[in-house]
């Protein structure tokens, strides 16, 4: 089969399938869910078509597909696919899917326009991941963000306006900073075209200004204005109070697409356009990233720790978990760079199921507070049990996938600087406290209360979703090879695109594939 | 010589991993029979293949290392220079020191599983605990039989996790669900440690496969006293970890909490195979840790203050699990006392003994519990030894063997061990003397158990206890561990006892000659010291002996007296030095506190938050006041254009106004 047009029918599909869902009759719920359901599905088969039509040994973009779209300005409609992008892209209709089999029962109202809402959202984050226009690039990340305040707004629970209004402004504060980078850039390269600015700058740094003070002057500014907006997106403390909100009133089906992939659209934002593009911006403001990083990781911890809204819990987790992924992205180096890609992939996995099963709690019960639960292990052993294996996956046991990433990410930062490692690895420390103590208060024990004693069990659909979320966290924490070996050139990428003319390519800290380290070792040793 | 086990190695681990799985998913609804069927033979097989292993290894391979790689499980390709700038493989390897375990692991843990069938019998969840005892079995031998430590990580955080999973098994208890956390926290803490070890020998060696860190680590000078190199460092981090696997000071918490876990999980997991991970462990990287000084001072220093402190609290416990909870913190210490001193041989060995006679001392005790109903306080029970003779006599061969008599196993180990330490250069006398002051409080606290459990009067109503011994599938393990606990030190009996000593020399190609401070002496003249010491040891458990007789069979009235008059010493040691109390009043509740009040309500909510909500207010109350204009009043609107068309005559006439203004000067 030629597809020429592989990732534009990605986008497509999903648009397709909402549109037909719009002009179809909204009374017939069943239909209208199975119709998505086939939609989504469909696009995540068809996802996986990338992966055998990808090589994933090249570098550069692949799949692309670039024409003119308006000409002045310049703007093309340029999309591509590389190592970073590609399993994102999985991770995103993959998730989607879920999430449609996730709302069968709990959404009642606005069902058509829910499952609208839905796909559409899925057709803006792709667009986002597979843009190599800055222009169109921001245009799916501002598309993106009006199906994500919709679900929030109209579908979420207690203080659903001010949340999706929150979620809105502090994204907007973030995307009008970045819309004035890309128009400076536009301005100094003459194109919207990532690839070809990156060839500009990487070729004379001295396009962003006269002389070197004030070349690297503007990389700052530029710098900050693309970072800002991915940092509010990740998110990175403490510009994350609109996160816990956000999710704690968004469905079920919202919390697992925006922990599950939102959030990585501001690491993937990080990785693509602030490194590359802006390395020495990058290299001199690390010191402050790197500890607003480490501090989420704590912080986060901390304040899951002591919530007593267990999706809150679950929100404030992935403040911790998204610090490890910044830091490891801020080491520069292959390993922690890798452990980041990773840890983005397993997060949304392990995270998006941990949303799922707290979604299929307040199914039954109405409730997130931990404090209503209890003893749940009694009348639902196989949702426990499920729970279980979900918290372990996060707090990073071996052989699940959130091990893989969390080891990684602080092996590479430990190479880079000791300090940073320390600190970020008592983020493992307590992410063991708040999901163990969490989880005993929901589920161990006797029961407390008398609604919950006779709670169903998982259902046989939710068992479906669940299973397949634990095998796919089984086999990423086992098979992670597969993983990283495709995901090696992309980080190598980053690399080779921070140097500038004059850069000598940083060194990773260590060679251990050769033997040197003993005889370096001997003459070393005892002067440490 | 074709080497079909080894060469298929993972099928050790990966029996008690399919019979785990199987009864988890599967073993709900399958009757008792069915259940134990699977997991008996996914443990027992497994046994018989690591039996079968170990063969082809001695036999085959003529002991020589035997390593390979399953496969690759992490891997960071270096795409500038090849090869792969980390990897953490599915490696496992067998050498002398892989044998011990596998075998004590195996062989205690079919043992146990058959032990079991019979206590667990009547519970509810049995498929659950087979399920959870054959994972441990799984991540225990992936401990054992890793070749790097990422893969040995792997084991360690499993065992961690089933222990976490069988503490808890009651879980509607809450004490049984504290417990479980707690360990799985403490231990965490510990492996927070552990973690950054492997970095650092990764940034320092770029390798964490056991062969090639060990052959790169081994041409580094030493690091002497006040050196904080490498090797100290990291070998201080990895003791932290053991510290916390192995219940040691100040992580040794979470062990006595362990016991409310069913008693054959105490016997296996909290005794016999998982706590000893930290030994093992040290025991592993014990080139790096004879690279450094103040690591090993370390090491042999925390392991002696365990041993003496956990056996002081275990002086004064009544509940008879916990007694030997504490018995085996202090045992641990001696076996890192061992390591310590450089007599990892002489550590390994105390290893392997105290599985057979701990695992038997709980066996026991859970036999003595089942025979009372679920009774675990000693002071409860009295006068057992006729009504339950097997459980009696077995409990009493592992008393005799863990307080050191000849010529049972725990003589023998914890001889060398002492040994070790007495000629220790320099320090050793004083290690010594804690190391056999403890023997002393060792034997005195295991016969004052035996004494109020199966002697004297009888403490309980027996119109509501019937006390009856267990089913044989309970005491056949007993009888099998005793024998075990009896000549189980006979293969590593000193030469003067007419032995060779052939455990000491199986493990020299692991860890080289043992006791190098015995070169400076004769032959004859360490024999004679080893004898003394020998002497020495047996007096010092004869005295705990006779202590404990008098105290609790001759003056039953006694113990109560002098509780009394040493009340302050009593209550500390009976409440633990109240460390718990400690820790949570130090650690877990500024912690709670300082989130709770400071991080979530005021840095979260008032600052940041009250930031970004002050500046949306902001600008809706700058929209408000915008929005005055726009007020609909007609008049109002007049006003403002008669501003505004002034305003533009301003900006149109303005040179003129300048030149006007600029005449009239």
């Amino acid at each position: 089969m030629m597809l020429p047009s592989l990732l534009s029918s990605l986008i497509l599909i999903p648009a397709v399938g909402a549109l037909a869902l719009l002009v179809l009759r909204g009374d017939d719920h069943k239909f209208i869910r199975g119709l998505s359901l086939g939609v989504a599905t469909f696009e995540f088969l068809f996802s996986l078509l990338l992966l055998k039509k990808m090589d994933f040994s090249a570098s550069g973009y692949q799949l692309e597909e670039n024409f003119h779209w308006i000409s002045a300005p310049p703007i093309h409609y340029h999309v591509g696919v590389d190592g970073l992008s590609v399993f994102l892209v999985i991770l995103t209709t993959f998730l989607t899917a879920i999430s449609v089999i996730a709302s069968w029962n709990s959404i009642h109202e606005r069902v058509k326009e829910f499952f609208v809402v839905l796909l559409m959202l899925e057709v803006g984050i792709i667009g986002v991941f597979l843009s190599l226009d800055l222009f169109l690039f921001f245009l799916f990340w501002e598309v993106m963000l009006i199906p994500m305040a919709f679900l929030i707004g109209i579908w979420g629970h207690g203080r659903k306006i001010y949340a999706a209004v929150k979620f809105v402004l502090y994204t907007m504060a973030g995307s009008i900073l970045m819309l004035v980078g890309i128009i400076w850039l536009y301005n100094v390269t003459g194109t919207f075209d990532l690839p070809q600015i990156q060839q500009a700058l990487q070729a004379s740094p001295e396009l962003l200004g006269k002389t070197v003070e004030i070349a690297q002057r503007n990389e700052l500014l530029l710098f900050l204005a693309f970072f800002v907006a991915f940092a509010i997106k990740v998110p990175l403390f403490p510009l994350h109070t609109w996160l816990p909100d956000a999710h704690v009133e968004a469905p079920t089906a919202g919390s697992v697409i925006l922990a599950g992939v939102l959030l990585k659209m501001g690491t993937y934002g990080m990785m693509r356009f602030c490194l590359p593009l802006f390395p020495h911006a990058s290299r001199e403001q690390r010191w402050w990233i790197v500890l607003l990083a480490i501090i989420g990781i704590i912080y986060g911890a901390l304040v899951a720790l002591v919530q007593p809204n267990l999706k809150k819990l679950v929100a404030y987790s992935s403040v911790s978990h998204l610090g490890f992924v910044v830091l490891g992205i801020f080491t520069f180096g292959t390993i922690g760079i890798q452990g980041a890609i990773y840890q983005m992939l397993a997060h949304g996995i392990s995270t998006g199921a941990l949303f799922l099963l707290v979604g299929m709690l307040y199914d039954r019960r109405h409730t997130f507070e931990i404090s209503d639960y209890g003893g749940l292990a009694t009348p639902m052993p196989k949702l426990s049990a499920f729970f279980l294996f979900v918290a372990l996956s996060s707090l990073g046991l071996p052989m699940l996938n959130g091990f893989v990433g969390e080891y990684l990410i602080l092996l590479g930062t430990y190479v880079t600087n000791w300090k940073w490692a320390t600190w970020a690895a008592t983020g493992v420390i307590l992410s063991a406290c708040y999901l163990l103590w969490a989880y005993q208060r929901v589920f161990f024990g006797e029961v407390t209360q008398e609604k919950n004693r006779a709670l169903p069990d998982a259902s046989w659909r939710e068992r479906g979703i669940l299973f397949a979320m634990a095998v796919i966290t089984l086999w990423m924490g086992i098979g992670s090879a597969y993983f990283t070996r495709r995901t090696a050139t992309a980080a190598e990428t980053i690399r080779q695109e921070m140097m500038r003319a004059g850069d000598t390519m940083p060194q990773e800290a260590m060679s251990p594939s050769d033997g040197a380290g003993t005889k370096i070792s001997l003459e070393r040793s005892g002067n440490r | 010589m074709p080497t079909p086990m080894l060469d298929h190695l993972w099928i050790i681990p990966l029996l008690p991993l399919l019979g785990a799985t199987t009864n988890g998913l599967f073993g709900k609804n399958w009757p008792n029979k069915v259940v134990n069927g699977v997991a008996l033979n996914a443990t027992g097989f497994s046994f018989l293949a690591a039996l079968e292993a170990v063969r082809e290894f001695i036999y085959v391979r003529n002991q020589e290392l035997f390593r390979k790689e399953f496969f690759d499980w992490i891997v960071i390709p270096n795409l500038v220079s090849g090869g792969n700038l980390f990897r953490a493989g599915f490696d496992l390897q067998m050498d002398q020191l892989t044998v011990v375990m596998v075998l004590v692991v195996t062989g205690v843990g079919f043992l146990i599983h058959i032990y079991s069938t019979g206590y667990m019998a009547h519970e509810g969840g049995y498929y659950r605990f087979f399920s959870y005892l054959n994972l441990f079995m799984f991540f225990m031998l992936i401990l054992v039989l890793a070749a790097n430590y990422v893969l040995l990580f792997v084991g360690w955080e499993g065992v961690g996790l089933s222990s976490y999973l069988l503490i808890g098994f009651y879980f509607l208890k809450k004490s049984a669900s504290d417990a479980g956390k707690k360990a799985f926290i403490v231990n965490r803490i510990g492996d927070f440690g552990f973690m950054l070890g492997m970095f650092l020998l990764f940034k320092t060696f770029g390798t964490l496969d056991f062969t090639q860190l060990f052959a790169k680590a081994e041409p580094w000078s030493h690091e002497g006293w006040g050196q904080f190199g490498t090797f100290t460092v990291a070998c201080l981090l990895l003791f932290m970890g053991a510290c916390g696997k192995s219940a040691q000071l100040p992580l040794y918490v979470w062990l006595p909490d362990a016991m409310e876990g069913p008693t054959p999980v105490s016997a296996l997991i909290h005794a016999a195979t998982m706590v000893t991970a930290g030994v093992y462990v040290v025991a592993r990287s014990h080139i790096l840790f004879t690279h450094s000084e103040i690591a090993m001072v370390v090491v042999a220093i925390v392991g002696c203050a365990t041993a003496f402190f956990a056996a002081t609290i275990g002086l004064v416990q009544t509940d008879i699990k916990r007694v030997l909870a504490y018995s085996t913190v202090s045992q641990l210490g001696y076996m890192f006392l061992g390591c310590g001193v450089g007599a990892f041989g002489a550590g390994i060995f105390h290893l392997m003994t105290h599985a057979f006679f701990k695992a038997l001392l709980f066996l026991a005790a859970g036999s003595v519990i089942h025979a009372m109903g679920g009774e675990q306080n000693m002071l409860h029970m009295g006068g057992l030894s006729k009504k339950i003779k097997v459980t009696y006599w077995t409990m009493l061969i592992a008393t005799l063997a863990i307080a050191g008599f000849p010529p049972l196993a725990g003589f023998f180990s914890k001889d060398s061990i002492l040994y070790a330490a007495f000629i220790r250069e320099p320090g050793g006398h004083p290690l010594y003397i804690v190391g056999l002051l403890t023997a002393l409080l060792t034997s005195f606290y295991m016969f004052r158990l035996i004494f109020l459990t199966f002697h004297g009067q009888q403490r309980y109503d027996e119109h509501h206890v019937h006390v009856h011994e267990s089913p044989w599938s309970m005491l056949g393990p007993l009888a099998i561990l005793a024998v075990l606990s009896i000549i189980g030190g006979w293969m590593a009996a000193p030469s003067f006892w007419g032995g060779e000593d052939h455990f000491a020399s199986f493990l020299t190609p692991v860890f080289g000659v043992a006791h190098e401070a015995e070169g400076a002496m004769s032959e004859a003249a360490a024999h004679k010291l080893e004898l003394s010491l020998a002497f020495v040891a047996v007096v010092a458990a004869l005295i705990g002996l006779l202590t404990a007789f008098w105290l609790y069979l001759k003056q039953p009235g006694k113990p109560a007296e002098i509780a009394k008059s040493l009340k302050p010493i009593y209550t500390s040691l009976y409440n633990k030095y109240y460390v718990d109390e400690l820790y949570g009043a130090a650690i877990v509740k500024p912690l709670l506190a300082i989130s709770t009040n400071v991080l979530w309500k005021v840095i979260d909510v008032e600052a940041i938050d009250g930031t970004v909500n002050g500046i949306a207010h902001g600008a809706t109350a700058t929209g408000d006041v915008a929005r005055r204009t726009q007020s609909g009043n007609t008049r109002s609107y007049a006003v403002w254009v008669v501003i505004g068309a002034l305003a533009v005559l301003v900006i149109i006439f303005w040179p003129a106004i300048r030149a006007l203004a600029g005449g009239a000067q």
